[in-house]
């Protein structure tokens, strides 16, 4: 991989381009160099899209050389998670059930970056469905985390978190649900943004669960992240649930670097006795380098935390199992015969594509939603829901963000949760009641800490920022203040394999 | 079904029990909603299109693909609602029924449970019984299964998605009688109102009933749903049937044969409903709300403007023709069937001032042009007529411009070229004669030699002159008028009516 490609986030690469520097055609190059160089060991993508990027990019030059105006990704490569239409690329959400479905129409927000100029390099690994917070749960096996092979990228945007942390893109899209995006992120030491619910449009995101997906950039710079959300925000009027709103515009602070007059809320239920250790030091370094460039930390209490995961697995499954209803053998996907007739054919299809956790959570959720069993679990699991919105409603009377740790733990070891589902569901107990609340959140490496499994080398902690609703660019601004404060805290991840 | 029933009121008996039996039944009604687009996609729909030519990802059920609500089904179901007096929400929400078949390709249908666009509201009967409606929703319809080949089943996804609406009754209905005359009127509100073109043949209309019988005065028992009625006659002999399965089978005494709560399916040729599924494999639909359609509200200059947009309704139509028109109870009901031969009707009536001979005209002349094969229209706005030539025309042969004959060809012809009456009666040569010299001369002609006739008119037999108006009529080539005729053939006679 060239070594100014790696270096370069999705701002620079652009200007980098347009001042003659490089082509689209060298950019794509050197992208697939570095795919070539890393993937075979990492495996964070299903399938990279050789032919179209090569072309798309020649194409790119010849309008640049014609005099078109440039768009604000132009000649950017972009991965894309494995649930994300574009027609006629294969679109399985890493399950069996969908393997070789080619989409047949084109996602809103992947229009909206191929209109920005993007280049989609190739489609990335996935947690089954979104199911997952590690990528084990995928058909094609697990991702691995360039900071550690032998451990989890977080997931279930495990694929698109490790080609921009090795450096293989500048820029991926990931969904978020309950975390898929902001954990991988802090997991994997980059940058990892979950907007407002209804901010990017889900048309073309093959669902999960409804009600909380959401579209989620990850990159190497706020400032990328800005950019791209820019361009894939904005109501799309294929998606009822996408906020009648124009893209959010980069807000710019009074003082670049300065959080003066910002209030920092710190929620003591985001820092539980039973934290990691190296997750708490780096955390809580992080806060006081938010005070050192003015901002007022305010401790605060988001009461219903701990009710955040059941009302999650829920809700989420809820959906899931009636969203997930569709793949049954009859108009796409996998198709086993079963005993011929028309049931038999379903199950035998279902029992045959869908993988043990994808399995677990449709059982799950049509059990919530049975006669009988409604008010008890679904119906309470919507009031519960409603009490976190509240929550952080309150909380933001007093403060401008909240703070905390973004996974109670850095990369845990490939295999190690896979037997109890529990605790992986409790990997996401810190992202989830921001996605229950529908509120922007962003995860943004502040630190490295030993993990306390006695693995010895260091692993990227995340920080999670999180906001009002509807409040993305100023949270993103916010964010970009503690991006400038904290360079010294970050590092590069290995370049090659490191164990 | 052998047993022998006889009824009185609406109780239902037979010879051997005593009992008197009353039916409860109540109806769900879908019916299809009259939209260019589909309820959540830009596609249209067309009945017997080639199999899923009119399909999108959305209504196919693609991955990733997000319903949209087509605001005209909203108004055309909350213009259906208020014909029927019902009370439009404020707020309404979409929810999921989940179920596994290969027509809808979701596995979940699109539907209303918590909160339907409106509730209430109802239809009176002629008698003056008012049938109650529970609720009305807006639902997204299946596609096709085509079992016919074989071991093979065939899907066609163009009707996935279509709009309908679902009414549901209460159980207010005590007759097979009853239930038809609601489904016709509910038909004609639907159609009045420019909802649904309600054709049941092309399932735009679709019927369930929920039927059981009680003793009269004692408590409900076990409801029968009977689905797969192909036809209003299929409703009303499916209740027949059903009704006179349940008499038979308490009066049996045998418990172990009392009916019990299931769905049958009628079968039309075999005269008899059988088990389709019982209550213990009925669905689990696990209902919950749409997380991908936020509750839409609905705004009250919405439900104004529908309302605005109202026409009078068949039954208020009726009585007014009845009362102010003075046309008798038939005519009103022909000429109300449906709205665009009532408004044709409105139209001739006011412009030739002559109501009863517009009824005629119409009920006798222009509804039998759609089934003219010379005529190609089926309908009346496919036909080349319009209203004032019609109302001239009448006020023409009132006048005895032109005879009754004469009339209906010059009607014929301006259904075909949509020309004016006059322009088609000198056209056609169609005038009647009124030179008084010319027609004593035909009717002399017509009389000689037909001393037997003359005799028997003369002797009060005046049936007999029919022949001879006849051979009037032949020579003044339908020219002549034949109350003219006839009054000048007494006169040279020298007889009288």
């Amino acid at each position: 991989m060239s070594a100014a490609y790696a270096r370069l986030d999705a701002t620079a690469l652009r200007a980098s381009i347009l001042a003659g520097e490089r082509t689209c055609a060298r950019t794509v190059a050197e992208c697939l160099a570095g795919i070539d160089e890393r993937d075979g060991e990492l495996a964070a993508f299903l399938s990279v899209e050789r032919d179209w990027a090569r072309e798309r990019a020649a194409r790119l030059d010849a309008r640049l050389a014609a005099g078109e105006r440039p768009g604000a990704l132009f000649g950017v490569p972009v991965a894309l998670k494995a649930n994300m239409c574009t027609e006629g690329i294969e679109t399985s959400c890493a399950s069996r059930i969908l393997a070789g479905w080619r989409a047949p129409y084109t996602a809103t927000f992947v229009q909206r970056l191929l209109d920005a100029g993007a280049i989609v390099v190739g489609v990335t690994n996935m947690d089954e469905f979104a199911m997952g917070s590690s990528s084990e749960n995928s058909c094609a096996g697990p991702t691995r985390n360039p900071w550690d092979v032998a451990r989890t990228p977080g997931g279930s945007s495990s694929g698109s978190a490790v080609a921009v942390a090795a450096r293989m893109v500048p820029l991926a899209l990931g969904s978020d649900t309950g975390g898929s995006v902001r954990q991988p992120a802090a997991m994997c030491g980059v940058f990892g943004f979950k907007p407002t619910y209804g901010r990017v449009s889900r048309y073309g995101l093959i669902a999960f669960g409804s009600s909380l997906d959401q579209v989620s950039p990850l990159a190497r710079s706020v400032r990328d992240l800005e950019l791209v959300t820019e361009v894939i925000s904005g109501h799309d009027e294929r998606d009822s649930t996408s906020l009648a709103e124009p893209p959010i515009e980069r807000e710019h602070p009074a003082a670049p670097g300065s959080l003066s007059g910002f209030r920092v809320g710190v929620p003591r239920e985001h820092f539980p006795h039973d934290l990691e250790p190296g997750v708490r030091a780096c955390c809580e370094a992080a806060l006081a380098r938010l005070e050192a460039i003015g901002a007022e930390l305010v401790p605060l209490s988001l009461p219903h935390t701990p009710f955040a995961i059941p009302t999650y697995y829920v809700v989420a499954t809820a959906e899931a199992s009636s969203n997930l209803a569709r793949y049954d053998g009859v108009l796409f996907g996998l198709r086993a015969e079963g005993d011929g007739t028309l049931p038999g054919m379903m199950a035998a299809t279902r029992a045959a594509g869908f993988g043990p956790e994808v399995k677990r959570r449709i059982l799950l959720g049509t059990y919530v939603l049975s006669a009988g069993y409604y008010d008890e679990w679904y119906g309470r699991a919507l009031k519960a829901r409603g009490l976190m919105r509240d929550d952080f409603e309150r909380a933001f009377e007093q403060v401008d963000v909240i703070a905390g740790p973004t996974s109670p733990t850095v990369a845990f070891r490939l295999g190690e949760r896979v037997d109890d589902p529990l605790a992986m569901y409790l990997a996401d107990a810190l992202t989830v009641p921001v996605s229950l609340a529908g509120v922007p959140g962003i995860s943004m490496p502040c630190g490295c800490a030993l993990p306390a499994d006695g693995g010895a080398g260091e692993l990227p902690v995340g920080l999670q920022l999180v906001g009002p609703a509807r409040s993305d660019a100023r949270l993103l601004r916010i964010a970009a203040a503690f991006e400038a404060a904290s360079e010294d805290l970050r590092r590069e991840p290995p370049p090659g394999s490191a164990r | 079904m052998s047993v022998a029933l006889t009824r009185d009121g609406d109780a239902w008996l037979s010879a051997a029990g005593g009992v008197r039996w009353v039916p409860v039944i109540g109806l769900e009604v879908h019916c299809q909603l009259d939209t260019r687009t589909k309820l959540f996609c830009g596609c249209a729909y067309r009945f017997g299109a080639e199999p899923n030519s009119l399909t999108c990802p959305v209504c196919t059920g693609q991955p990733g693909a997000l319903p949209v609500v087509n605001a005209a089904a909203l108004e055309l179901a909350l213009r259906a609602a208020l014909a029927v007096g019902a009370e439009i929400a404020s707020q309404t929400h979409f929810d999921r029924k989940n179920y596994f078949y290969c027509d809808i390709p979701k596995n979940y249908q699109i539907s209303q449970l918590e909160r339907p666009f409106c509730t209430g509201g109802g239809i009176e009967l002629s008698s003056g019984k008012r049938v109650r409606l529970h609720r009305i929703h807006l639902e997204e319809d299946a596609g096709k299964a085509v079992h016919d080949r074989g071991q093979t089943t065939l899907v066609d996804l163009n009707r996935a998605g279509v709009p309908l609406i679902e009414s549901v009754t209460e159980a207010d209905i005590s007759s097979p009688e009853e239930a038809h005359e609601y489904l016709t009127a509910l038909r004609e509100i639907v159609q009045y109102v420019g909802a649904s073109a309600a054709d049941m043949e092309k399932g735009e209309l679709r019927c369930d009933v929920n039927v059981s019988v009680r003793p009269e005065g004692e408590e409900l028992r076990a409801k029968v749903e009977v689905k797969n009625l192909n036809s209003f006659k299929s409703v009303k002999e499916a209740l027949e049937h059903e009704i006179a399965r349940q008499i038979e089978a308490y009066e049996s005494g045998d418990e172990a044969r009392f009916p019990v709560q299931e769905t049958r399916l009628y079968d039309a040729q075999a005269g008899e409903t059988r088990t389709m599924r019982a209550k213990e494999e009925a669905h689990d639909y696990r209902y919950f709300p749409e997380p991908d359609i936020p509750p839409l509200t609905i705004p009250s200059a919405l439900v104004a403007e529908q309302r605005r947009l109202l026409p009078e309704l068949p039954a208020a139509r009726r009585r007014r023709y009845r009362e102010e028109l003075g046309l008798s109870d038939y005519d009103a009901g022909v000429l109300t069937q449906s709205r665009d031969v009532a408004d044709l009707f409105e139209t001739v009536a006011r412009l030739s001032q002559r109501p009863k001979e517009s009824a005629n005209w119409i009920s006798n002349e222009v509804l039998r042009a759609f089934s003219d094969p010379e005529i190609p229209a089926a309908r009346v706005d496919e036909l080349a007529l319009r209203p004032h030539d019609l109302a001239e025309l009448i006020g023409l042969v009132t006048a005895g411009t032109v005879n009754t004959n004469a009339g209906r060809t010059v009607l014929r012809e301006m259904m075909k070229s949509g020309r004016p009456a006059r322009a088609l009666i000198g056209e056609l040569g169609l005038e009647q004669v009124q030179d008084e010299g010319q027609l004593e001369q035909w009717c002399r002609a017509a009389l000689a030699g037909q001393e037997r006739t003359i005799a028997d008119v003369r002797a009060g037999k005046t049936k007999a002159l029919g022949a001879v108006m006849g051979r009037v009529m032949r020579a003044s080539q339908g020219k002549a008028d034949p109350r003219r005729v006839r009054a000048l053939l007494l006169r040279i006679i020298g007889a009288r009516e």
